[in-house]
């Protein structure tokens, strides 16, 4: 059990690196948004190499609701060692994915603290989803909200061109 | 035993392909173009019968007189196909699943790695010296 204590301190040190040459005089809303694209782009390429190592043998993953069930139990399990609580879709493309206890914010606070810096901690599984759903063969987007710590969940919205 | 090992993208563009450089290449090149039309209709075949348990390993795709055609598919839709020399007949279904098998752990070694980018041709070494090893391989 001691790699999943070691992806959680590297993440936090990863955001914590991030954000810490924010001591610039006039940092401005560009320079969040470019953190959190850095963020989520390193998430998407984990996920793309996950995409490919993890559904090994099963080639049952017909259907899109296949695979985000793969997503909320397979990926899950693999990187946070539970599984996803709840999964919605409209059946229109749009999936939410609940989690009630999300093991990266799990340790900063439960309630309504922190909440503003809450999507920091969310942005590289953002794109962790989003880079194993790439591999599987589906364009999304993914987005991540918090109402409050430690429940988040997930927006995966599939888009068909 | 194998004469070519090619790894196909889901867009149908070749990331990697490698023959026995004895006889004329192009003619190898042009047997995986056209096995590519076998493995889609084969995937797609498998999708309509609603088959629960799905197979990566396609099988033999088609026989010519002197070379066999193996195909593979992985679930990011790249696809592997292997050219074998027909005149060995001591080579078995196992033998070709084991070697598609290898194929892919290095094919998902290569996609692990962070200097290679995804849609690149593969230029790894170690995938090359894998593949070598196949190809090399005479009974």
């Amino acid at each position: 059990m001691v790699d999943a204590v070691l992806f959680e301190f590297l993440h936090t040190e990863m955001v914590a690196e991030l954000w810490a040459h924010e001591a610039d005089p006039d940092p401005g809303p560009g320079e969040q948004k470019m953190n959190l694209l850095v963020l989520e782009s390193m998430g998407f390429r984990v996920g793309q190499a996950l995409g490919e190592r993890l559904p090994r043998e099963t080639l049952a993953l017909r259907e899109e609701l296949d695979v985000l069930k793969f997503l909320c139990k397979d990926l899950w399990v693999a990187v946070f060692q539970k599984q996803m609580d709840s999964l919605r879709t409209n059946h229109q493309g749009t999936y939410v994915l609940q989690d009630s206890s999300f093991p990266l914010l799990v340790r900063m606070a439960s309630g309504l603290q922190y909440v503003e810096e809450a999507p920091k901690f969310l942005a590289f599984t953002c794109g962790l989803l989003r880079g194993t759903l790439s591999t599987l063969g589906i364009k999304s987007l993914v987005t991540a909200s918090v109402a409050a710590l430690p429940a988040c969940r997930f927006q995966v919205v599939v888009q068909r061109s | 035993m194998a004469v070519c090992v090619a790894v196909i993208a889901k867009e149908n563009y070749p990331l990697y392909i490698r023959s026995v450089p004895t006889e004329n290449e192009l003619k190898f090149h042009y047997m995986v173009h056209t096995s590519l039309d076998v493995v889609d209709e084969k995937i797609s075949a498998m999708g309509k019968a609603l088959v629960d348990q799905r197979e990566l390993y396609l099988g033999l795709l088609y026989p010519t007189e002197d070379y066999k055609v193996y195909g593979y598919v992985t679930n990011s839709k790249v696809k592997f196909v292997m050219v074998v020399d027909s005149s060995n007949p001591a080579l078995r279904d196992n033998e070709i699943r084991s070697m598609f098998r290898k194929l892919h752990n290095s094919y998902t070694d290569v996609m692990c790695n962070p200097f290679y980018n995804p849609g690149d041709r593969i230029q790894s070494r170690a995938f090359d010296s894998m593949v070598t090893s196949m190809m090399i391989q005479v009974c």
